[in-house]
């Protein structure tokens, strides 16, 4: 897509839970500039690889990653890789919602500060409202501020977890199912939001919604029995897939 | 091809080529009796050509629904959604057909039946020719068969060989027998139209290659006719 060398790249990943095999063989680079999404049925493997980019994987005591992945050409499984470091560059967004029982502003002040990146309580008010203007929620919360992030709907609950993932500042986000628990109003906000993101931060998001992954998305993945079956232009997967098992998987004949 | 895990899916798609097929049928009909109204002067045959094409517009109009429906409540992909594009435009495409043969029909009448001149012989195996296109076509696109669709897009040459070789006889008649004039300008219409009629096949095929492959169909070279 660009000439910049790309933002992430995974080369021959594959992954373990005990003897079972999650992830076999995958290479997929994402550039520094787009939406990559990773479509396929439960149980692919699209989760788990999403996981490896962060190292989310390593608080899974059973999981083995064989494989070279680098951030920016740096090994993240290099030994003297600091991983808290690296989870505040790539950041993640889950499936549910899962803001801290705190304040909206503590929600996305906490990362920041274990981090050391304010120097002052105004320095804390800008990264504050900065991420939750780019995660377009300042709006609807800049007057209520100290009240509980759980008591937000479950979009605007979403939002602020896209937001407490930007207040460090990240230069990749990982996205695992964002929009699954959400209406189609709050997932069009998640939708409109991930197209603002876009080149400010490199993007991976797993997606069950295939018409998410074509709207979101400039390159799709599709996972299969956790081997990666094609990977290409989404405008190229969801009009002519190359490969058989992708056309049936997204015209829906699947299985 | 698998069927879909949705099997009102299939039905839909089904419902939307059965409309092409059928709309395919009617418009090779029109040409044949069009055709055969002309060589015969058969007023009755031409008029009911005229009030036949209807039926075209009417199936037209009943795909443009369906494809539309299909689109929105199904949201097709990949061979699905160019399936449903190529139905839509060779709908679009065969009603063309049928109006070019509607237009051959209105012009028996207009030819006289007392004096009709040699070359009226020779337009019904031009008309075969085109019909047959059609029906080649719009066979490929029932068996998604890009192979079938080439060859239609290949024999639409000897197709503009004929109207080339056509148009110069008519020309010549004309120079020859002024008082022919009238009568052969409409044949020399007639002609044009199967000729039209073939260019609309070709369109046909190129969509059915397209839906089947993914691919454009590489564009052939045209010869430099003019006309």
């Amino acid at each position: 897509m660009s000439n910049t060398p790309p933002k992430m790249t995974a080369s021959h990943v594959t992954v373990h839970y005990g003897t079972k095999r999650a992830i076999d063989d995958v290479s997929i680079d994402i550039d520094q500039d787009e939406v990559v999404a990773f479509i396929g049925p439960s149980g692919c493997g699209k989760s788990t690889f999403l996981r490896t980019l962060n190292r989310m994987n390593d608080t899974v005591a059973s999981a083995r990653v064989e494989g070279d992945i680098r951030l920016d050409g740096h090994d993240i499984y290099a030994p003297d890789m600091d991983v808290v470091q690296l989870r505040a560059r790539v950041g993640m967004v889950f499936q549910k919602p899962n803001p801290f029982p705190k304040s909206i502003y503590e929600n996305v002040a906490y990362g920041p500060r274990i981090h050391g990146l304010a120097q002052s309580k105004s320095d804390m008010d800008g990264i504050v409202e900065r991420s939750l203007t780019r995660a377009g929620l300042w709006a609807e919360v800049k007057d209520r501020l100290s009240d509980s992030g759980t008591a937000l709907s479950g979009g605007q609950q979403q939002r602020l977890c896209i937001a407490r993932a930007i207040a460090v500042d990240p230069e990749v986000i990982l996205m695992d199912e964002p929009c699954s628990a959400l209406d189609p109003i709050a997932t069009a906000k998640i939708e409109e939001l991930i197209h603002e993101l876009r080149g400010r931060y490199a993007i991976a998001i797993v997606t069950h919604n295939m018409q998410q992954a074509a709207r979101v998305s400039q390159r799709t993945a599709f996972f299969h029995l956790g081997t990666l079956v094609e990977f290409g232009r989404t405008s190229d997967i969801f009009t002519n897939p190359r490969q058989e098992r992708t056309k049936d998987y997204i015209t829906g004949r699947y299985g | 091809m698998n069927d879909h895990t949705v099997k009102a899916f299939d039905n839909d798609i089904g419902q939307l080529r059965g409309l092409i097929s059928q709309m395919g049928g009617l418009a090779e009909d029109a040409i044949e009796k069009a055709m055969r109204a002309l060589q015969r002067s058969d007023l009755d045959l031409a008029v009911e050509v005229r009030s036949g094409d209807k039926a075209i517009d009417t199936i037209e109009a009943e795909v443009e629904r369906m494809a539309v429906r299909i689109i929105a409540l199904r949201a097709p992909m990949a061979n699905d959604l160019r399936e449903v594009v190529a139905a839509l435009k060779i709908a679009g495409v065969v009603e063309r057909i049928g109006d070019y043969a509607k237009n051959i029909a209105k012009r028996v009448p207009l030819i006289e039946s007392d004096h009709r001149i040699e070359p009226i012989s020779i337009l019904p195996a031009m008309g075969r020719m085109a019909s047959e296109m059609v029906r080649d076509a719009l066979d490929a696109f029932a068996a998604r068969d890009a192979e079938g669709a080439v060859r239609v897009c290949e024999s639409d040459t000897a197709l503009d060989d004929f109207y080339d070789s056509i148009f110069r006889t008519l020309v010549t008649h004309m120079v020859e027998n002024p008082k022919t004039i009238s009568q052969v300008a409409h044949l020399l219409f007639v002609a044009k139209n199967l000729e039209r009629i073939g260019d609309h096949a070709t369109n046909v095929a190129e969509m059915v290659y397209f839906a089947a492959t993914g691919t454009q169909m590489v564009e052939r070279e045209r010869g430099g006719r003019e006309v």
